[in-house]
């Protein structure tokens, strides 16, 4: 057998340290905390599987699961098909294409922590655009601090409009991808443009809506900073989706071991949700 | 099935086109019989798909009318033409399976699937995709890719004309060759009207009952492919098709005598025309090594199995010549004979004889 030159280890070193110092070694302190108590002066005591337990049987635990789940499948219910559909009546060539795209961008560049303070003042009932028209001039009451509803809507609304565009992007770059002969044999076809839509344009963009939706599903699974700008997780707890509750445990009650073990189950449900969406969306390639 | 007539045809790619090298095609007149088999040959960027994208409504020509039959269809929609199109790189719809590939076209006019099912197997057989039907088709060879790409063209028995747009691009030489003779077999059963596009003239020869040859946007010769070996119209087409294309050498006219080095070339017939720039077209084929012609010594010589293709030199002209005889070695002096039937003038690149009666 030919001997290999080992030499290639030494150029992958770097990139190893890297990923240890920004992922295996946090990753391992969480570890660390999740199985042990602490009462602060930096004094650690076993506690075994106890904190994994109390938060997966926790009432609260499973409310901010549940909030969770529901506003991230909202805004890929909205997000996926508007992002697709504003690809698809985005022009293909000419000067629109490149003032579309920095149009399409723009929410995207805006600091996250930004666009929490922008939403949260442009709804403000006496002074928010958005709010003293709706209260004043169209007269429904629209309160962020008071309902839960318009709470809801509102951080619905501002991740639509902060992401859509990801979507749109990746869509559009699998768009301009076919080539032109695709179009013209279906229009020789005869085929209709829902059937287009259906047999070229859909599976096309296949691979491009694989990374959107996944991207999208970790994204906004884990989104922190918008809501907690916006709504600091109220009115009362309901817009206290997972992160949000996890940073109250952690930095506000100062549970080092319950936070560790909920971070841990919170990782292993993005992991296994992701992972579901991709064997469910490419199981036909074989 | 139709005839297809261009009447005046040009084309531009500008929006306002002022002389004539913003046109793609230049005042194309052609007439194609029902049923016939007819290829568009010419190198990159003469214009031969422009024409076929026009033909096929893809294009709407700047000036000019198609005709179906008696029918202008100039301004109708390829769906309305009632055309099919076989592009470069094969068109497939990857989620569908090889029957419902070849369905689709059926499908989207409402046809009884019934019918679409005879329709359907009838065609796979033809084109021997009756065992891939059920599998999906985005993972099959490219071969097989282009077969359904051809499939949903001839799925349509009610279609006027099939187009092929340069079909065996991608294809593995061994199995050009067989789906050209397919191609030419499924002519001959189902008896459309077929235009091939191709810069490959042993495509364009064997497929086709006539060819029309293209150059900057214009039709150079059109006729049939033994016409175009035997008496190209120009010196052009003498050049492309052949391999190697023909000689066209340099030459003088006095006194109705073509004179190449001095020497007197005997013609096919009478010279009709000798203003500027003349020259003699003779193909390789159609020269022989002899004992008394002019003299040329040899270059080079190659094998090429059948024949020996021998490059010899006159003063500073090189002469190509094809003979059956045996390699020569350079520096070997020789006399080259033509043949004065298949010897031509051209003038100003178009041909300049008459055929003598």
């Amino acid at each position: 057998m030919k001997k290999h030159s080992q030499r290639a280890w030494l150029f992958v070193l770097p990139v190893v340290l890297l990923v240890a110092f920004n992922a295996l070694i946090p990753l391992m302190t969480v570890i660390n905390y999740s199985v042990q108590e602490t009462f602060g002066n930096n004094q650690f005591f076993w506690a075994g599987l106890r904190w994994f337990e109390e938060i997966l049987q926790s009432e609260r635990f499973h409310a901010a699961l549940a909030r969770q789940f529901l506003f991230t499948f909202t805004i890929l219910i909205i997000e996926v098909p508007l992002g697709v559909i504003i690809a698809l009546s985005m022009p293909r060539r000419g000067l629109g294409v490149s003032v579309c795209l920095v149009l399409m961008a723009l929410p995207l560049l805006i600091p996250w922590n930004v666009v929490g303070a922008m939403w949260n003042i442009f709804t403000l009932p006496k002074i928010g655009l958005l709010g003293w028209v709706m209260n004043n001039l169209l007269g429904i009451s629209y309160n962020m601090t008071v309902s839960p509803v318009a709470a809801w809507i509102t951080v619905i609304i501002m991740d639509v409009w902060h992401w859509t565009s990801l979507v749109v992007l990746l869509a559009f770059a699998g768009l301009i991808s076919i080539p032109d002969a695709y179009y013209q044999a279906a229009r020789i076809d005869g085929a209709s443009n829902w059937a287009v839509f259906r047999y070229i344009q859909l599976p096309k963009m296949k691979r491009v809506l694989t990374i959107a939706v996944l991207l999208r599903f970790m994204d906004s699974f884990n989104i922190y900073t918008e809501p907690f700008v916006l709504t600091g997780g109220g009115p009362g707890n309901s817009t206290t989706l997972l992160s949000i509750d996890l940073v109250k445990v952690a930095l506000g009650q100062f549970d080092l071991g319950p936070a560790a073990a909920m971070s841990l189950i919170y990782f292993v449900i993005t992991l296994a949700v992701s992972w579901m969406f991709y064997t469910l969306m490419t199981r036909n390639e074989s | 099935m139709a005839r297809v007539a261009l009447e005046n045809l040009s084309h531009s790619y500008s929006i306002n086109p002022t002389n004539a090298a913003d046109y793609a095609l230049k005042k194309i007149n052609l007439s194609w019989k029902d049923g016939g088999a007819y290829a568009l040959l010419g190198p990159s960027g003469c214009g031969k798909s422009t024409l076929l994208n026009i033909i096929s409504g893809l294009l709407v020509p700047t000036e000019g009318r198609v005709k179906f039959d008696e029918k202008d269809v100039t301004a109708l929609s390829p769906e309305q033409r009632n055309i099919a199109q076989v592009f470069q790189f094969p068109v497939i719809y990857d989620t569908l399976t090889v029957y419902d590939n070849l369905a689709f076209p059926l499908r989207n006019r409402k046809v009884p699937e019934e019918g679409i099912k005879q329709r359907v197997s009838e065609i796979a057989i033809m084109l021997e995709l009756e065992d891939d039907l059920s599998k999906r088709s985005a993972h099959l060879p490219a071969d097989k890719k282009q077969k359904i790409s051809m499939g949903r063209g001839l799925v349509r028995d009610d279609v006027n004309v099939i187009m092929f747009d340069e079909p065996l691009t991608v294809i593995d030489p061994e199995l050009k060759w067989k789906l050209r003779s397919k191609l030419k077999e499924l002519h001959q059963e189902i008896e459309v009207t077929m235009i091939y596009v191709t810069h490959d003239q042993t495509e364009a020869l064997t497929f086709a009952d006539q060819v029309v040859v293209m150059q900057e946007g214009e039709i150079i010769q059109s006729g049939e492919p033994v016409d175009l070996f035997e008496r190209p119209l120009h010196t052009f087409v003498g050049h492309f098709i052949g391999s190697p294309g023909m000689n066209i050498l340099p030459c003088h006219v006095k006194d109705n005598v073509a004179l190449f080095y001095g020497h007197s070339i005997e013609l096919e017939g009478p010279i009709i025309r000798s203003e500027g720039r003349c020259e003699i077209g003779i193909r390789p084929e159609h020269i022989q090594l002899g004992t008394n012609g002019i003299p040329a010594v040899v270059v080079r010589a190659a094998d090429l199995g059948q024949h020996t293709m021998v490059q010899t030199l006159v003063n500073d002209t090189g002469v190509n010549v094809i003979t059956d005889g045996k390699p020569l070695e350079a520096g070997t002096e020789v006399n080259l004979c033509f043949d004065p039937r298949k010897t031509r003038l051209y003038s100003e690149s178009r041909i300049a004889t008459a055929v003598a009666q």
